[in-house]
């Protein structure tokens, strides 16, 4: 059997992607399609006491204008289910504003130019209302949550840290801010719906098939079985196309009732609005040590915005409870309830800005004991998850520390800050530990022979970029031992067999490990030489009992390089790397895209991203890629990303853990403490944009 | 008890920002509805895509990328912001990188235009794509067809010696370094952060690497 697994295999759909050939949603070539534009809020909250759409309509090719007054019924929002995503997601189903961008009308006209003119000559009138939509106010309404979002404990708490802080030799009691943040993946969400006869097909740009499946059929009072969503391509989704938003139903919505196809794309200025971001956090940490750097204890206690028109509980102290071991913990996780837009899962949600704040106060207890923080870091390894107390799957913290200082070069750093003078830039090296939860979930997958050689595969997963596509190629290739490019790989389709879709980076190992199940039935079958043609087997995968006997993370090692001017306070990245424990990787050249571009949203969390609240209107304001930084090819230089051989038996029948969220994790933090050890600046409210470096260079 | 205020507003701009533009004697726009002057009817405009020149019917507002997206069929180039900021959109118009979201196709005729449809021999890839593919200079894809194209664009600015930001001496001719092609290639976003691979790929092929 040839050894394809885990080969640094070019992406089979690179072609299509080089070519322009693949087909997103918002490209979808059909007769006679008609084009939406949505009329976002102007208010953050009250309700609509008036809509003219007089002169909207009378623009020339308009065919429809749909409000509340004359939406579709529809099903209603319930705040609580199963698969929160597969919820009804009704729109302009009433008067009522609750948040500012929310959709308030949709036009349908037959051009582009004319829908988006006439959505906006719709005059409306609100009422509006008192809204919460400062995160620091001082009468914000707090709660505790008793969940987070994957229905872990929102708080822990083993021993006494207060007790521990009293009677420690060095303590960190540090408070740190994370903005709001936007994922804004390149591709604008974008739906195109059809009907034929009473069958509707959306293409659209989503994460979960199965989910936006159920969620548009209910919502439209339609049979699953009526409708297909397509969704072969997805421009990035970053948790952020977890959802469906407005496109999807409005199309289909207006689709209906025109009896012709309709496109709904959001706005890059809407995406900000209408879709889920990354709430803002302010976060606690304390940790109590004995002057060798034995934690005694450790506290992390967040509070984070959540939206009045939906919670969500982002697990931002969940790392902390597995990260270092201490007899003394305590974590909290609360939320202030505002009239914002409704945050939601970004890429690593929890570990993303929860390892900003940790590791950070690390950084900070290790320049209290005057010990390299490397070294910190093993003095407090656990032996096992030091509040679950069961072993870990695998843990190969320990070595991706070790083997990265190595390699970066972490002995030359001086732990002086400001020892490292070139020219005007003041020189520091930061690290910091990556770690993020190992998850598995239900997943079906179908291959089929369709000759001796060659093979089709089928799922109903998502392919966002993250290379799901060439990883079920080669697991197909390999187990069946047919050439790669006998496999036909067929995804993001809602009638092929459930799975979970991309998210939580559960995505690779839940569906890598279904079709390794169908692949292996298929072999069994066709070495007792039956078929092969039409020959086909069912692979199923779902999370058993090692994932209680056993703490399932992926971990990982950030060392940043940066410059800080001497003079300006601006930082500039140099170089930085990234050493990590996922597991057996699946394909190494694709697995090294996603923990690169992982390292560089840590980078950018710390650096750039800020999507700035009006707390006067509950709106956001910059709300475009001109003034919602992220970064750009000038601000990103030598980023290399290494992965251990390692294989976790625990994880699934492939020995793959989750890839896509862990370059996030940790690498923010590597690049403030590497500020720090430049200049000396400890900047403790994210982003650390040059204003807050200054008042440290003197 | 919240306190309610009724606020009229239109969807787009408020009412303090039209009075500001009032009071610096620019065109403000009409507030009432029936001072607007009439929609505009279509106009003929003659594109010339990828060596093959279309006549077309077209909305006068219509931007080069939407005709291309939207009358053409040509779906490769994307829309990822319609202002200009993201770069997904570029193509190639008489040979140099241009945003087609914020170019009209009405001030096109006459220009050649390349897509990213238009790079590739039949089945043989561009050297540029092909490097792309090799070095893995992508994720979602979505950015893709406007990073080529104005890479494309960017080898053919360096050939011909066109300076940018970061050129120590504007006089010379540019040396086509991994800083010069990160600072011509920042018009081109790419969330997936592929930025090392990308540079990687453009370093492959101007440099005529067999890939």
């Amino acid at each position: 059997m040839a050894h394809v697994i885990g080969e640094p295999i070019d992406r089979i759909d690179g072609h299509a992607k080089v070519t322009g050939k693949a087909v997103y949603a918002a490209d979808a070539k059909t007769q006679k399609l008609a084009f939406g534009a949505i009329a976002t809020a102007t208010i953050a909250y009250g309700e609509i006491t008036s809509i003219d759409a007089s002169e909207a309509r009378r623009q020339p090719g308009v065919l429809m204008v749909m409000t509340h007054e004359n939406a579709p019924e529809q099903a209603p929002w319930v705040p609580k289910a199963e698969d929160p995503f597969a919820r009804p997601k009704p729109q302009l189903d009433s008067k009522k504003i609750q948040y500012f961008g929310q959709p308030v009308a949709l036009v349908v006209a037959e051009t582009f130019e004319a829908a988006r003119e006439a959505a906006a000559l719709i005059q409306i009138t609100y009422l509006a209302n008192k809204g919460a939509f400062d995160i620091e106010a001082p009468d914000r309404e707090i709660k505790d949550p008793k969940t987070d979002v994957v229905g872990k404990p929102a708080a822990s708490k083993i021993g006494d840290i207060d007790t521990a802080m009293r009677t420690a030799a060095v303590t960190v009691d540090s408070t740190y801010k994370t903005p709001y943040q936007n994922h804004n993946m390149m591709e604008p969400h974008a739906s195109t719906a059809e009907w034929t006869g009473n069958m509707l097909t959306v293409r659209s740009a989503v994460q979960l098939v199965e989910s936006a499946h159920q969620c548009i059929a209910t919502t439209l009072k339609v049979p699953p079985d009526q409708v297909e969503v397509i969704a072969e391509f997805i421009g990035g989704g970053f948790g952020g196309k977890l959802p469906v938003y407005g496109d999807a139903i409005l199309a289909a919505l207006a689709a209906r009732e025109l009896k012709r196809p309709v496109k709904v794309v959001l706005t890059r200025q809407q995406m900000f609005h209408v879709t889920t971001h990354r709430g803002a956090s302010i976060q606690r940490v304390r940790l109590a040590a004995t002057q060798d750097g034995t934690l005694t204890g450790i506290a992390h206690e967040s509070v984070a915005q959540t939206a009045r028109a939906d919670d969500f509980v982002e697990p931002i102290v969940a790392p902390t409870r597995s990260l270092y071991a201490a007899p003394n913990r305590l974590t909290a996780q609360q939320t202030v309830v505002l009239d914002l837009p409704i945050p939601g899962s970004m890429r690593a949600p929890g570990e993303a800005i929860g390892l900003l704040a940790l590791e950070q106060a690390i950084d900070e207890l290790a320049v209290k004991l005057d010990k390299d923080p490397i070294e910190l870091r093993l003095k407090n390894e656990p032996k096992e998850d030091p509040e679950k107390h069961i072993p870990f799957s695998t843990r190969n913290l320990v070595a991706c520390l070790q083997q990265g200082a190595e390699r970066f070069g972490w002995n030359k750093r001086s732990a002086k800050p400001g020892a490292n003078k070139q020219g005007q830039w003041l020189v520091g090296m930061g690290v910091a530990a990556a770690i993020r939860g190992n998850i598995l979930r239900k997943a079906e997958a179908k291959v089929t022979m369709n000759s001796a050689t060659s093979a089709t595969v089928e799922m109903d997963m998502t392919d966002i970029g993250t290379g799901s596509y060439t990883i079920f190629a080669q697991i197909a290739a390999e187990i069946l031992d047919i050439p790669l490019e006998g496999v036909t790989v067929k995804l993001g389709h809602s009638s092929y067999p459930i799975t979970p879709g991309s998210g939580g980076s559960f995505g690779a190992s839940s569906c890598g490990a279904a079709l390794l199940d169908a692949c292996k039935k298929l072999k069994a079958r066709l070495d007792k030489h039956e078929g092969p043609q039409g020959l086909s087997a069912m692979g199923r995968v779902e999370p058993g009992d090692e994932y209680k006997k056993f703490a399932q993370f992926a971990y990982g090692a950030h060392f940043a390089e940066v410059g800080v001017d001497a003079d300006t306070g601006e930082v500039r990245l140099r170089r930085m790397l990234g050493v990590f424990d996922a597991g057996r990787i699946l394909n190494a050249k694709t697995a090294r895209s996603q923990m690169i571009g992982g390292m560089i949203w840590g980078v950018s969390s710390a650096l750039f991203e800020n999507q700035e609240v009006d707390t006067r209107y509950g709106s956001f304001v910059n709300v475009d890629l001109a003034n919602y930084h992220v970064p750009v090819h000038a601000d990103v230089p030598a980023v290399e990303a290494i992965a251990l051989k390692v294989f976790d038996e625990h994880a699934n029948a492939l020995g793959s853990k989750g890839v896509g969220e862990l370059g996030i994790c940790g690498a923010g933090a590597a690049v403030s403490n590497a500020i720090y050890n430049a200049c000396g600046a400890r900047v403790r409210e994210y982003p650390i944009t040059l204003d807050k470096v200054l008042p440290a260079l003197g | 008890m919240p306190d309610k205020t009724l606020l009229t507003r239109r969807l787009l701009g408020t009412t303090a920002l039209a009075s500001a533009v009032a009071a610096k004697h620019l065109h403000a726009q009409p507030q009432v509805a029936a001072t607007r002057p009439p929609a505009p009817g279509n106009i003929d405009v003659d594109l010339d895509v990828n060596g093959h020149t279309h006549k077309l019917s077209l909305d006068p507002r219509t931007t080069l990328l939407d005709a291309m997206r939207d009358h053409l069929g040509l779906t490769g180039t994307k829309k990822g912001c319609d202002h200009g900021q993201c770069g997904a959109c570029t193509v190639l118009v008489n040979g140099v990188r241009l945003n087609s979201c914020l170019s009209l196709a009405a001030s096109r005729e006459g220009d050649k235009i390349v897509t990213i449809e238009g790079l590739a021999e039949g089945d043989k890839l561009h050297p540029m794509q092909a490097a792309f593919v090799k070095a893995d200079a992508f994720q979602c894809g979505f950015c893709t067809p406007g990073q080529i194209c104005s890479a494309v664009g960017m080898v053919s600015e360096l050939q011909r010696g066109v300076p940018s930001s970061v050129a120590l001496d504007f006089a010379s001719k540019p040396t086509g370094s991994v800083e010069e092609v990160r600072e011509r290639m920042s018009g081109n976003i790419c969330r997936c952060a592929a930025y090392p691979n990308i540079v990687a790929a453009i370093i492959a092929a101007s440099e005529g690497t067999p890939t």
